[in-house]
């Protein structure tokens, strides 16, 4: 017999379940998708909105209409990534913890992080994944035609733009598993989508919004060096609206330091969930 | 009269037990009130770097629809006081569960009634949440007076106060409306949904609802007659002194409107569902 289980049938299995949950309450399924899509279309009139007022966002930064659009779907594409993968299993965990359910989790001849991380999956944000493919390739179409300096797309820009949208999503993923292993230590973490929320609050515009003053070029330290959340939208968007040849070399290493900030992200993440479940004592009977 | 004195001792002791039940997580309380405005934050960067694209770095004397940079962020910290005062968290969902668990019955058979006994909660729950959230609101209104031309005429500010107390009451009725829905309908959880999503962009919690004018098409026309707008913009715009006038009485007799509007649904909203409910639950 194989005592290793294979993760990638795991998955799979995963993946099918949840599926087959979902589809089997399909008025539901689609009221989820029209009512995140519906959200997403409301943020996206506040936008158009505001450029209806100003050419870019920022003096001289580059972020015009179309370009900030770019960035606007790479928000989406990150978000409906992590709320698809890990947002449900992660609140299941924060309850698991309370409930002293944890131990069954904990029994199972499998990774215990692997197995609280992906053992949901949360169909219906695929609605607003679609979305952000739609709306991203408007905007490069946009940005590819229009008669002055239009971006010439290649497929190395497409595979880097992948590579770190992958990036951006384990770097989130890595920050709500902090997050959440902390309820072990706090018994219960009621405010833990509330924090995500405003924490998160910061990553969605272009981090050139913080040059102004003392406290921006702060915020934007501690965002980007502390809690690396500034650079998961920005370093991938800005890959695809604003080619990184054409810019100056510290953007070349903003782009280097995510891939280390990945990594660290990962590995602290990690080592917090093990130090988590060694301080967990079971509350059920 | 004893019965007035009786009524009244009643009403004391609900608000009473809710004060002193609200006190006790104080420090949660102040956390989350600061919590509230780090969204703002990231808007006041916003919209800096937004005038400042307009005005090619200088974003001195750019003006958008009447609102410079610093009335903008002034007009979204006093947005977050007229939500403060408006928003009515757990309110619908929780009469709709109410109704959906049975629980509804104890308002029927005790000499009690549901709209008063929720309306007295939400005001000791709200008057508690002043008292505390007093200290983080005068941190943050005095870091960010700059934003402000000072305090804007006495007329000007008995308008605002009272604007506000409307805009309380008219959270408080709509919602309950929409939570006695679930007489009707036992899962009333994508309609507040689509509630919610409403509220946070056409109260003008987004953005200030003038920026709508100049738009074109019946855009404004619309928003401005939804009594959504009350719930956020009004009371801010009033204080900033963008509505004045003839303007503000009309607007102000509109507020009432709603809000008898809503209290009389409610009412009957009550009335009708109580008839259609079957008592579910134990």
């Amino acid at each position: 017999m194989n005592d290793r289980p294979s993760y990638s049938r795991v998955f799979l299995m995963f993946l099918r379940n949840s599926l087959v949950r979902d589809l089997s309450f399909r008025s539901n399924f689609w009221i989820e998708c029209v009512s995140s899509l519906s959200w997403v279309i409301m943020n996206l009139g506040f936008y158009m909105l505001i450029f209806s007022y100003t050419d870019s966002i920022g003096n001289n930064t580059g972020w015009g209409k179309w370009e900030f659009f770019v960035f606007l779907s790479t928000t989406l594409l990150v978000n409906s990534l992590v709320q698809m993968f890990f947002m449900p299993n992660i609140q299941e965990f924060s309850e698991l913890i309370r409930t002293g359910k944890l131990d069954f989790a904990l029994l199972k001849p499998i990774d215990t992080q692997f197995l609280i991380s992906f053992a949901k999956v949360n169909w219906p944000s695929t609605a607003n994944f679609l979305f952000g493919i739609l709306l991203m390739s408007i905007s490069l179409y946009q940005l590819t035609h229009r008669p002055s300096e239009p971006i010439a797309l290649t497929v190395g820009m497409v595979a880097m733009f992948a590579l770190f949208l992958v990036c951006g999503v384990a770097i989130l993923y890595s920050l709500m598993i902090v997050l959440a292993a902390s309820s072990i230590w706090l018994g219960r973490n009621t405010s833990l989508y509330d924090f995500w929320f405003y924490i998160t609050s910061f990553s969605r515009y272009p981090m050139e919004i913080y040059n102004a003053g003392t406290l921006g070029l702060t915020l934007k330290m501690i965002f980007t060096f502390v809690i690396p959340i500034l650079i998961v939208v920005n370093v991938p968007a800005r890959i695809l609206a604003q080619p990184m040849g054409v810019d100056s070399t510290d953007k070349w290493l903003l782009t280097a330091f995510m891939l280390v900030a990945t990594a660290l992200s990962l590995l602290f993440s990690r080592w917090v969930f093990k130090m988590s479940l060694k301080s967990y004592r079971s509350a059920s009977s | 009269m004893a019965e007035l004195a009786a009524r009244a001792s009643t009403w004391w002791a609900i608000f009473q037990i809710n004060f002193y039940e609200k006190l006790v997580y104080r420090g949660d309380f102040m956390l989350g009130t600061l919590m509230r405005f780090l969204p703002i934050v990231t808007q006041i960067f916003l919209w800096s770097a937004i005038f400042s694209a307009r005005g090619n770095g200088n974003s001195a004397g750019e003006e958008i629809v009447g609102y410079t940079y610093y009335n903008i962020v002034a007009y979204y910290l006093l947005s977050t006081i007229s939500r403060a005062f408006s928003s009515m968290p757990g309110l619908a969902s929780g009469i709709a569960l109410q109704i959906r668990e049975g629980e509804i019955k104890k308002y029927l058979v005790q000499p009690l009634d549901l709209i008063s006994f929720f309306f007295l909660n939400r005001l000791a729950h709200k008057l508690t949440y002043y008292i505390v959230a007093a200290v983080p609101f005068a941190i943050v209104f005095f870091l960010c007076r700059g934003y402000f031309d000072g305090w804007p005429p006495t007329q000007v500010l008995c308008a605002y106060f009272f604007s506000l107390v409307l805009s309380f009451m008219l959270g408080f009725f709509m919602e309950a409306t929409i939570g006695m829905i679930g007489f009707w309908f036992l899962e009333v959880r994508s309609l507040l949904f689509v509630y919610m999503l409403f509220t946070f962009f056409l109260s003008g919690h987004m953005f200030p609802l003038d920026m709508l004018n100049e738009l074109g098409g019946p855009w404004a026309t619309i928003v401005k007659s939804l009594p959504l707008m009350y719930l956020a913009y009004f009371p801010a715009a009033v204080f900033l002194e963008k509505i004045t006038g003839a303007e503000l009485m009309w607007g102000l007799i509109v507020q009432v409107a709603w809000v008898v509007f809503f209290i009389v649904a409610s009412r009957l909203a009550f009335h009708y569902g109580v008839k259609q409910y079957s008592a579910y639950g134990g």
